[in-house]
């Protein structure tokens, strides 16, 4: 279709510097591969649930980079320095409770998205190892929790922490070893708070930043699944021959393209 | 290669080593529990079992195209050209060794740089650095009425401040026959509950008016008929052993002396059980355990490496 010159003029201005950055990194196909890759027709708004939980995650990452300007992990400092964030420092209310009420959601997000996993048939071949670091990453999820509930130095989270170690260290063999670690003696002391503040603003969303980067490559290098009630049988045929009763051999669970699919409608 | 090639090799022949492989692990978790010995045999059974059972793997599994180049000519060549050919195919060739130096020198910066952080982010736990418990004065003992608790609250280690501050429930037992002897007997429980860590209270009326404090320590007289823990409901008897409720032995206890007139509190020490009262009690004593950690009975060989540092 012809453009007017306006037009033109406006494709160019916005393309220009576009290209130019295309052809020094790459990276515009590269996101145009993510935005426009196929999906099934028939997803749901129950898939959504993933790209939930990891917005949770950035916006924990996000808040949480910013309260460590103003929080220090000091015994002597530590519930003053919530304090001042909550009471004076401004916006801090906000920012302090969307990390406090955005770590609930991302626990909860996570919970939500795995039953989704679940009741699809999602973690079925050839999606298994993914449904494993989903499972290393709830594990590590909580772990962030766990630890960030001592921050704000209080009773709730001292007696809090004190009972999550102890728990831990109820595990047979390797518990009393945790518990060792995660509290540095026979007694909670101070450098536990210093512990447990690089452990969850460090040590642990450094693993979940990683495990994220995996989980998402696998997704979109396994597709995306269709839900089990789709009338499109998964996976593209194979040229083996299946034993009487078996059906057909199909190759992974990446729904056919439309047209193959009216084409396989013929033959049967 | 094919298809159906691809299907016949991904079903490979049966092994018997991962039988082996397993049973080494079995031996190797028992002698976990049971002695240092068999834990060593059953590493090694794992291990040469576990190496058998790759070689097998690898073997079955081994790549199609490793057949000797005359196949991939088509005719066939006598011994002697077929050993010419073997002499100049390489084993191990200057890309194979590039690889491995490559992928073997970034291993060892990689450890050289991994290995220290991780040892100085976990040892230090393991070493003691944190556990320094300094012996505790807690005054004359003559602040301490005979047959009666005291609620006796103290800072555990100076240097730590109050983070460190520790309750004990102690009773004067006035003196006790050591071997013919007379000796002063005192109880001195912890109130850590042994359930999860929870502070025990004494289940009965406190004495706020007769309390006494000595520098950091403060002393107040109670009658308790028990003691509580508020978290999860677990009870003990005056002598600290468990009547109802999760906890999973008796209640901790502090090791004494008398210094000066002095009572001085030492290291505390885990107990099985308590049988008898006061100072009749026979106590089993074990070395300090985490809460929720059995001491004795079956369970405890659910924990049967003692936690160094502790």
């Amino acid at each position: 279709m012809a453009k007017s010159t306006r037009r033109t003029q406006l494709d160019n201005a916005v393309l220009t510097p576009l290209d130019w950055f295309e052809e020094r990194t790459g990276l515009v196909g590269g996101v145009k591969y993510l935005l426009f890759r196929n999906v099934p027709r028939d997803t749901n708004w129950m898939q959504t649930l993933g790209a939930a939980t990891l917005t949770a995650f950035l916006v924990q990452a996000t808040t949480g980079v910013f309260l460590a300007m103003y929080y220090k992990p000091d015994p002597n400092s530590a519930y003053e320095s919530i304090q001042n964030i909550t009471n004076h420092v401004t916006l801090g209310w906000l920012v302090r409770g969307m990390h406090k009420w955005g770590a609930s959601l991302f626990i909860i997000l996570m919970f939500l998205h795995m039953a989704r996993t679940f009741l699809f048939g999602a973690y079925k071949y050839p999606r298994e190892l993914n449904w494993i670091i989903g499972v290393l990453l709830l594990v590590t999820g909580m772990a962030e929790g766990f630890t960030g509930y001592l921050l704000p130095w209080d009773q709730t989270a001292y007696w809090a922490t004190v009972v999550g170690i102890n728990i831990n260290a109820t595990a047979p063999i390797a518990g009393p070893f945790i518990a060792q670690f995660l509290q540095g003696g026979s007694q909670i002391g101070p450098d536990v708070l210093a512990k447990f503040y690089s452990l969850h603003m460090l040590v642990i969303p450094g693993a979940i930043m990683a495990m994220i980067v995996l989980h998402m490559y696998l997704v979109i290098r396994l597709g995306v699944t269709s839900p089990p009630w789709s009338p499109v049988a998964a996976g593209r045929k194979r040229d083996v021959e299946a034993p009487a009763g078996f059906g057909e051999y199909r190759e992974g669970l990446i729904r056919e393209h439309a047209e193959e699919r009216e084409h396989a409608g013929e033959e049967a | 290669m094919n298809e159906t090639q691809d299907d016949t090799t991904q079903t490979a022949g049966h092994s018997l080593w991962p039988i082996g492989f397993s049973i080494g692990i079995a031996v190797l978790l028992v002698g976990l529990v049971v002695s240092w010995p068999a834990m060593i045999v059953g590493a090694a059974l794992a291990i040469v079992f576990g190496l058998l059972w790759v070689r097998d793997a690898s073997r079955t599994h081994a790549p199609v195209d490793s057949a000797p180049a005359h196949e991939l000519v088509g005719d066939t060549p006598s011994p002697a050209r077929a050993a010419a050919e073997e002499e100049h195919l390489e084993t191990y060739g200057r890309s194979g060794f590039l690889t491995l130096a490559t992928l073997g020198l970034g291993g060892v910066i990689g450890a050289a740089v991994v290995l220290p952080s991780l040892g100085f982010a976990v040892l230090p736990s393991f070493t003691g650095d944190g556990v320094e418990t300094p012996s505790v004065d807690l005054g004359p003992i003559t602040n301490f009425p005979e047959g009666t608790f005291v609620i006796t609250t103290f800072i555990g280690n100076p240097k730590q401040g109050d983070v460190s501050k520790r309750t004990a429930y102690i009773r004067n037992n006035g003196v006790a026959r050591v071997n013919g002897k007379a000796e002063p007997s005192f109880t001195i429980i912890y109130s850590r509950c042994v359930h999860l860590g929870c502070p025990v209270q004494p289940n009965g009326p406190t004495f706020p008016d007769k309390a006494v404090t000595y520098k950091d320590v403060s002393l107040t007289p109670v009658q308790p008929a028990g003691f509580g823990c508020p978290c999860h409901g677990g009870a003990y008897d005056t002598e600290g052993n468990r009547t109802a409720g999760p906890p999973v032995r008796s209640l901790d206890r502090y090791a004494f002396s008398i210094v000066n007139g002095n009572l001085v509190l030492g290291r505390h020490f885990s107990v099985g059980n308590v049988e008898g009262t006061g100072a009749d009690a026979k106590i089993s004593r074990y070395r300090v355990a985490y809460p929720g950690v059995h001491v004795d009975g079956v369970e405890r060989w659910l924990y049967p490496i003692p936690v160094p540092g502790s």
